[in-house]
């Protein structure tokens, strides 16, 4: 630690600190633009001036001076504050005076700072600066006149995003931000360049002109659209929910956010069920609540409870899992989470788990991925995979079809014979884990419709020391945000997985807004409930349709892949005759004589809490290490040698929301072809 | 006077052979393994001793920043990098060691690569410098087969390369971060100090960036001895200096001479006196077009050294004599380098960036008068908010020259305003 004091008040800061990071300690707000956490020291706003005794008689930027033992600071001196007001009335004499059609205008940091050092008239008498806009693609949109050449989307991209797409080219005056070549942004992660832009020149194309901060309503939810759960704040105006911003979990997403949570919600405002519907005459008519309840009930009379089958879908609520659990359970009916057809048991927490923690997986030496593909199925997981990558000392491997994960793998097969090879101690990367020190293996969706490939990884790990007391190295790493919810809630049948038997299997089939499988494999006279929130593949088939809510319309409870139990908030009604899901079936048990035992939503998470007491526990972090030995069961089958299929080939339209929003369909229209890693 | 014998530079103007027979002719690669047989340790006492103050611009004493070099590896190598890049207007000193006297340099670049323990020196040479660039490599080549440099330097031992690189043409480059930048590959941007390039330089390493005349000075003060070196010139501003003598006098040259000596005797000595006699003399930038001038009046009895030209809020920087005389259009003049010092700012930091082209825009505007009385002080101001606020000295080199300006010519600024304003008014009336 080193002693220093800013403005008289002492402080113990680490050492290595920058002076910024002490003032920050000392309660002192520097002003900055070009200087963000997580990126590295660039220095070149000259905001964050501060004068520092010893040292030369001029003001010093903050962010790229260390600290020094007995160092004074002082952050508000004529000094500093004639340089800072220096710096501002540079920033200014180039940067339009638009802030009335500005999208930053009302969180833009430089509009803040001018509050505090910017003079009330200008000085330049001299043209002003204009810059050429740039095309970054559908996301992204640029008024580039406003940039003040902070350079923080340059370093987040090259960084962070590890898509070093963006430049800067020219020098002095001229000096422009660009990506060169017009091309729409290949990363995931673009959106976090609006968030980073501290002014007006990267903002949200599809929220352009659409509303000023100070109108929106703000509600702290959780991101469906992937397993990790980030943690995200939605506004709205009045009944429309108009953007979707990160909020900082230091544990789950930083303060980063994926393209398809950010961007994907316009489809919230397409293809909604906001009425009941059923299907007379091989065509679905609108319908009434009480007459779609009993067209279900006369079936379920018809039919015997063990030929009721239910799947739920990838962006269900803990609470509708439950009570659509307690009704099949009722009813005798059986019901599977694993609409894909994984391999997963939920006999054990930590056979399902990502559990490292996704902030645990930087602790990682070695990592090899078996069917996964971070950087779709979880970007900001990719992207703390980089961070570690970066930083040094972590070798990473793959087994899957090669893909350019922002970081270097190494390819070592394509199908699960290379598992098997590995298991058997016949390939020489299994050296590399059993010299590490913490080995972890991330096996996704496209491993997991192997039977095998799960108890083989788990052995293999065993094997070279990845599962003990202090490091737990299995991790799932899933692509439904539902998944670990369900999986706690048991919601596997006997046998194979539903998705994967599906003809013939039931008489009545009911889909808990479950799109992501072949709906052509449901046998025709198959009686099908879709209960969801849009039109989409399962609506198509189902002969009774219900309006339930999507995830930004009902207080809903998420279990993300490290096992992390987090609750979102409503942030508008559901549309027309929607209702959140849980009170959907909660009506339909009463109609089916089957009555669910909770009225409100505290009792159903009460319940919740009675089924498994995980979800009491919320934001609680994966527990450390590993509750023993005993793997996922291997079963007869032998291991397959076809190459592993790729299970997300369009990152951008995976869901039902995002395949009913516009502006996905053009990201999906616009994106490069994949970028495939390099032999 | 600096007597014939105590130059250091005896093929200046390259009447001789450039090569290494007429190298060696004028006592070049003379006993240099005995000098590297007196150890690292000797050899950057030698250079402390002479008190040798870089002659890039800023006069940091060179042997001291040798000493800041790892005196044992941590794994890391240590490069030295001569800074070649001369591209300061008015400078031409380096060009003429460059393509008359390579050799000079080379023996340097061995013995303080020696005395830094660095087995690799590069020269970045600047991109328009073709011919010398030509020059240096040959000389460079004809070092390597001589086996003076190579494997075993001067049968030494000492296993040492030279890499002869070539710039691009960006003046920022000759910022010695930018410069590491450049040659890495990158774009010249200087980077933040610290860390300073002794800890942290090219490619990571501990690097030593010097001027390529404080380079070549090193083998002569070697052979002859610190106490001669330190008995020329001034106290802390010892030893011969090449001072390049332009603009409005009748024989513009090149000459070397010791520190100290007086502006107006360097002036009439070597390069016939100002066009027009003494009294025809406007102004004199002293030391490059980044340092202030100095009127007429600071010129009859300012001596050439770092320290006299500092007490009269100049400096001697590269020692680049840009002399006016009263036909000089002195707030044209300066407007044309502001021009320059927009057109060469790197535009990484902010105050450089926006500055630079402010101040050359507010300075176009006085060049024909069209502007405000009160704006004379707003370009004070603006100067002053870029000196000392930026992460390079390319800031105060552009706001030094306008400073000059302003506080030695102020009134006819004003004069040059009032008689716009004359002339407009009338028009209008």
């Amino acid at each position: 630690m080193v002693k220093l004091t800013v403005d008289g008040l002492e402080v113990d800061v680490p050492a290595g600190s920058n002076v910024l990071q002490a003032c920050e300690a000392a309660g002192r707000e520097i002003p900055r633009f070009c200087y963000h956490e997580r990126l590295s020291v660039a220095g070149n706003c000259r905001m964050c001036l501060v004068e520092v005794k010893p040292g030369p008689p001029k003001p010093m930027a903050s962010c790229a001076l260390p600290v020094a033992e007995n160092m004074q600071v002082f952050t508000d001196s004529e000094m500093v504050r004639a340089g800072r007001r220096g710096v501002m009335e540079f920033l200014l004499i180039n940067h339009p005076l638009d802030c009335p059609i500005c999208d930053q205008g009302g969180e833009c940091d430089l509009q803040d700072q001018s509050m505090g050092y910017g003079a009330d008239h200008t000085r330049y008498r001299e043209p002003k600066r204009a810059v050429r806009d740039k095309y970054l693609g559908p996301l992204v949109k640029t008024v580039m006149t406003r940039c003040i050449q902070c350079t923080r989307c340059v370093r987040f991209a090259t960084e962070i995003a590890g898509t070093p797409e963006l430049g800067a080219t020219a020098r002095g005056e001229a000096m422009e931000i660009t990506n060169y070549v017009e091309r729409a942004l290949t990363s995931e992660l673009s959106g976090n360049l609006i968030d980073i832009c501290p002014v007006g020149a990267l903002t949200s194309r599809p929220y352009a002109f659409a509303a000023r901060p100070w109108e929106l309503r703000k509600t702290d939810s959780i991101d469906v659209f992937d397993a990790l759960g980030s943690a995200i704040r939605v506004d709205v105006r009045g009944t429309e929910v108009l953007r979707v911003l990160p909020r900082v979990h230091e544990a789950v997403n930083e303060e980063w956010l994926a393209d398809k949570a950010r961007f994907a919600i316009d489809g919230l405002k397409h293809r909604r069920l906001d009425r009941p519907w059923l299907r007379v005459g091989g065509k679905l008519r609108p319908a009434g609540w009480t007459e779609a309840f009993s067209a279900i009930s006369a079936r379920v009379r018809a039919v015997p409870g063990n030929r009721v089958a239910a799947i739920v879908g990838d962006q269900c609520d803990a609470e509708a899992m439950l009570a659509l659990r307690d009704l099949m359970r009722s009813l005798g009916g059986s019901i599977d989470c694993r609409q894909d057809g994984a391999f997963l048991s939920p006999a054990r927490r930590d056979h399902y788990l990502f559990n490292s923690g996704i902030a645990g997986i930087e602790q990682a030496d070695a990592i090899l991925l078996v069917g996964a593909n971070p950087r779709h199925a979880a970007p900001v997981l990719n992207a703390r995979l980089r961070k570690a990558w970066l930083a040094g000392g972590l070798t990473i491997a793959g087994i899957g079809q090669p893909v350019d994960l922002t970081y270097a793998v190494n390819w070592l097969g394509t199908g699960l014979d290379t598992l098997a090879a590995l298991h058997a101690g016949e390939h020489p990367f299994r050296e590399t884990l059993a010299g590490a020190k913490r080995p972890a293996i991330i096996i996704g969706p496209a491993a997991l419709r192997d039977p095998a490939a799960a108890a083989l990884a788990w052995q293999l790990l065993l094997a070279v020391d990845g599962v003990r007391p202090d490091w737990h190295g299995y991790n799932v790493l899933h692509g439904a945000a539902s998944r670990v919810g369900a999986l706690d809630l048991g919601l596997v049948p006997t046998g194979a997985p539903l998705a994967r038997a599906l003809h013939g299997a039931a008489d009545l089939l009911y889909l808990l807004a479950a799109d992501e499988f072949d709906t052509k494999a449901i046998s025709p006279d198959t009686f099908v409930v879709y209960q969801g929130h849009h039109g989409d593949k399962g609506a198509a088939v189902a002969d009774v349709v219900l309006p339930g809510a999507a995830y930004t319309e009902k207080s809903g409870t998420y279990v993300n892949l490290e096992g992390r139990v987090q609750r979102g908030q409503a942030a508008v009604e559901p549309p027309g005759e929607a209702r959140p899901d849980w009170a959907i079936l909660r009506a339909l048990s009463d109609a089916l004589g089957h009555g669910l035992p909770y009225g409100s939503l505290d009792a159903v998470r009460q319940a919740l809490e009675a089924a498994n007491p995980v979800f009491g526990l919320l934001d609680a972090g994966p527990a450390l290490g590993a509750m023993g030995p005993e793997g996922p069961a291997m079963p007869d089958d032998s291991v397959g040698r076809a190459p592993l299929a790729e299970l997300y080939a369009n990152y951008y339209q995976t869901d039902p929301i995002s395949r009913a929003s516009p502006t996905m369909a053009e990201c999906a229209r616009v994106a490069a072809p994949y970028p495939v890693a390099a032999e | 006077m600096l007597s014939d014998q105590d130059r250091i530079f005896t093929n200046l103007y390259g009447q001789n052979d450039w090569g290494l027979n007429g190298a060696r002719a004028r006592g070049d690669w003379d006993g240099t393994a005995a000098i590297l047989a007196r150890g690292r340790d000797a050899l950057i006492e030698e250079m402390k001793a002479s008190g040798l103050r870089g002659r890039g611009g800023a006069g940091f004493p060179t042997g001291l920043k040798w000493s800041f070099m790892p005196k044992t590896s941590d794994g890391r190598p240590s490069y030295l990098v001569i800074n070649a890049d001369e591209s300061e207007p008015g400078t031409c000193k380096d060009r003429d060691i460059l393509r008359h006297d390579p050799h000079k340099l080379i023996e340097g670049a061995l013995i303080a690569s020696f005395a830094m323990g660095a087995h690799a020196c590069y020269i970045y040479i600047r991109g328009e410098f073709y011919n010398e660039a030509c020059v240096l490599e040959a000389a460079v080549m004809q070092a390597y087969e001589a086996g003076l440099i190579g494997r075993d330097a001067c049968g030494s031992g000492f296993a040492f390369d030279l890499f002869v690189h070539r710039g691009a043409g960006a003046y920022i480059c000759g910022e010695e971060t930018a410069l590491l930048e450049s040659l890495e590959g990158k774009k010249g941007m200087p980077r933040l100090k610290p860390p300073f390039p002794a800890a942290c330089g090219l490619y990571g390493c501990p690097t030593t960036v010097n001027n390529v005349e404080s380079i070549a000075v090193v083998p002569t003060i070697m052979r002859r001895g610190a106490a001669w070196f330190s008995a020329l010139g001034r106290p802390k501003n010892t030893g011969t200096k090449l001072f390049c003598i332009s603009g409005h006098v009748n024989k513009p040259c090149n000459v070397e001479e010791e520190l100290g000596i007086p502006l107006r005797e360097l002036i009439e000595r070597y390069c016939g006196g100002v066009r027009g006699g003494w009294d025809n003399l406007l102004a004199v930038i002293p030391g490059g077009s980044s340092v202030p001038l100095l009127p007429k009046s600071i010129c009859d009895t300012v001596l050439m050294d770092f320290d006299s030209l500092r007490d009269v809020q100049s400096g001697l920087g590269t020692a680049a004599v840009i002399v006016m005389d009263k036909s000089t259009d002195i707030i044209r003049a300066i407007a044309r380098l502001a021009h320059f010092y927009k057109h060469e700012s790197c535009g990484q930091c902010t105050p450089c960036r926006e500055g630079t082209g402010w101040m050359m825009r507010m300075l176009d505007r006085m060049v024909e008068g069209r502007a405000e009385p009160e704006e004379i002080d707003v370009l004070y101001q603006v100067t002053k908010k870029v000196e000392g606020h930026t992460i390079c000295a390319l800031g105060d080199a552009a706001a030094w020259p306008i400073q000059g300006l302003l506080r030695h010519f102020r009134p006819e600024v004003e004069a040059r305003l009032a008689a716009y304003a004359g002339r407009h008014s009338l028009a209008a009336a």
